[in-house]
């Protein structure tokens, strides 16, 4: 008897979405083979709601790592208690959600618990004979590649967006896993941290991103960007000369070398759509692209398209929006 | 001090993507292979580091991989390119990078007794973005891993990092030896200048024998993107149909 584990990655006494996605795909994995799902939270302490909101999707245990040693994430330490537990409870599947945490674990964990990991993947992994089979986007968005393995464990990242959460409830059990980060596993130090945003949807996460670029003209005529994505509830984004020449802080760059995003909606103002760019967004799942020359390449990668300027599209597409949402908000 | 940068060869972004027949492999015919982006940054604080004490810190450049049948797709060309930025020498681990958990094993085993204080990656390959080389190398080696990293500074012997993280940045202290996956931001990209390109014509470029080591992933098949969806051209004055489109699909 093993079972799939989730690492549940919280946040201020709240599951970040790509946990809750990660757990929508555990307990479908769980389901299909047939075990029970479990949620793995590593820190220092354990907020009071945490328990519920893992149950509400699907987890039958809680496993708490606790120690004083994780009041932040220091990927070795982390890793290390993860892989303890997979190799103490004979577990052989593993997701971990694909955050700038995630990420970093992923690797590690595979290598101390001997595992084999699939990384990115946008299906959860189906039994094809004696293979685990899934599939990830490679090539920058211009081809598909299907994975398989037969060696277990098996730790998966789903890419963002792969999967749509869903509550699933079950009754909860916790259960502490007593470990202790060797002193080794704690040579990097966290020393503090500077937030740049507070009030906005992280990038990553969004399901909308409104993104702008040359289009605009200059940094002083953001406001209608801020404001369409301020009514969809998104995420801003730009596109790399626009970070280049500083109109937007870098943290914004969407693209090859910038951030890759899959959103439900990714909305282009302005943006040409070179292929570096499209790289790093073309796995959204809807475009709509905005542009005033009708010859801009986005528009082949695009799902709609409205020619026009601007400065006078977003405004009244902005005011649809909020038209839209005030009669359907009842 | 002693600092290996691992660079991927990767297809230009530009590129046409082609799969083989049997759907295995890339269809390697007229694609020009570059150094993956992220490991220009790497390759670019090298250098600086290099510049800043030219006798103090000794760089070496390493890819696991196979020298294409075309000019174009030439990972000891890349190498160069890479050792033209002023940087001392280069290993090329002869195979084929048939998994992250093989290339991992073949950069650890060749690092193991070399005596690194720095190990620079880019944070993933454009080919796979499957970000897992750096941290396998960390675990294998038993090194502090930091990901997604913007900055590097060293100071007597520890380094002062600035990491990548949900809205915001993370400051970290780290004694040496480390491995680093780059972000952005961790060097301006250079390009190398004439002198550095005749220089690197004669600077030792190793090639290694690999290590036997078995898989963990394999890959079954390659296949093109599905189709693109039908393209929907909106009028400015229609904009009020294209938002209730977007609501049925329930996106707003």
């Amino acid at each position: 008897m093993s079972a799939v584990v989730v690492w549940a990655e919280t946040t201020e006494g709240r599951l970040k979405k790509p946990t809750l996605e990660a757990l929508t795909a555990g307990r479908k994995w769980a389901t299909t083979l047939g075990e029970p799902l479990w949620a793995v939270v590593i820190g220092d302490k354990l907020s009071e709601n945490i328990p519920d909101l893992i149950a509400e999707y699907g987890a039958e245990k809680l496993i708490r790592i606790l120690s004083p040693e994780f009041s932040t994430f220091i990927p070795n330490a982390y890793a290390r208690a993860l892989a303890a537990l997979i190799r103490e409870k004979n577990v052989s599947y593993v997701v971990i959600p694909q955050t700038y945490d995630g990420r970093a674990l992923a690797p590690l964990a595979s290598i101390w618990a001997n595992a084999a990991l699939f990384s990115g993947i946008t299906t959860i992994p189906e039994k094809q004979a004696e293979l685990w089979v899934a599939r990830r986007i490679c090539y920058s968005n211009k081809g598909l590649e299907w994975i398989g393995t037969a060696h277990l464990p098996l730790i998966i990242t789903l890419k963002a967006n792969s999967i749509i959460p869903e509550k699933s409830p079950y009754s909860l059990t916790i259960e502490d896993f007593s470990f202790r980060p060797p002193v080794e596993d704690l040579r990097a130090k966290p020393v503090g941290v500077e937030k740049v945003s507070t009030d906005k949807v992280p990038l990553t996460e969004a399901e909308i991103v409104v993104s702008a670029g040359r289009g605009l003209k200059g940094p002083e005529n953001w406001t209608i960007v801020e404001e369409l994505a301020k009514v969809l509830g998104a995420a801003t984004a730009c596109s790399k000369p626009v970070a280049d020449v500083g109109w937007r802080p870098h943290h914004e760059h969407v693209g090859q070398t910038g951030i890759q995003i899959s959103p439900n909606l990714y909305i282009a103002i302005g943006i040409s759509g070179a292929i570096q760019h499209l790289a790093g967004v073309a796995s959204s799942k809807n475009i709509l692209v905005i542009n005033s020359d009708p010859e801009a390449p986005f528009f082949k990668a695009a799902d709609y398209g409205i020619v026009g300027d601007a400065f006078e599209v977003v405004p009244r597409l902005t005011e649809a929006i909020r038209r839209y949402k005030e009669q359907h908000s009842h | 001090m002693k600092i290996l940068c691992c660079i991927s060869h990767v297809p230009d972004t530009t590129t046409r993507i082609q799969f083989t027949a049997d759907g295995k492999a890339l269809d390697r015919s007229g694609v020009t292979f570059i150094i993956n982006p992220y490991d220009d940054f790497v390759l670019a604080r090298a250098a600086e580091l290099k510049e800043k004490n030219p006798t103090g810190v000794h760089v070496t450049v390493l890819c696991v991989g196979k020298n294409g049948a075309s000019s174009t797709d030439s990972v000891d060309a890349n190498l160069r390119k890479a050792l033209a930025l002023g940087l001392d020498e280069a290993v090329r681990i002869d195979a084929e990078p048939l998994d992250a958990f093989f290339v991992a094993s073949q950069i650890a085993a060749y690092a193991q007794d070399k005596g690194f204080d720095l190990f620079l990656f880019g944070k993933e390959s454009i080919d796979y973005n499957g970000s897992q080389v750096p941290g396998m190398v960390a675990a294998l080696l038993g090194l502090p891993f930091i990901s997604y990293a913007t900055s590097i500074e060293i100071l007597n012997g520890s380094a002062k990092l600035t990491r990548e993280i949900t809205g915001g940045k993370e400051l970290i202290e780290s004694p040496l030896p480390l491995v680093l996956s780059a972000q952005k931001g961790l060097a301006e990209w250079r390009i190398p200048n004439v002198r550095g390109i005749m220089q690197a014509k004669s600077k030792p470029l190793h090639v290694i024998a690999p290590l036997s080591v078995s898989p963990r992933v394999q890959t079954l098949r390659h296949e093109p993107p599905p189709p693109k969806g039908t393209f929907k051209k909106i009028e400015p004055e229609r904009i009020d149909e294209l938002v209730q489109e977007l609501a049925n699909k329930g996106l707003i």
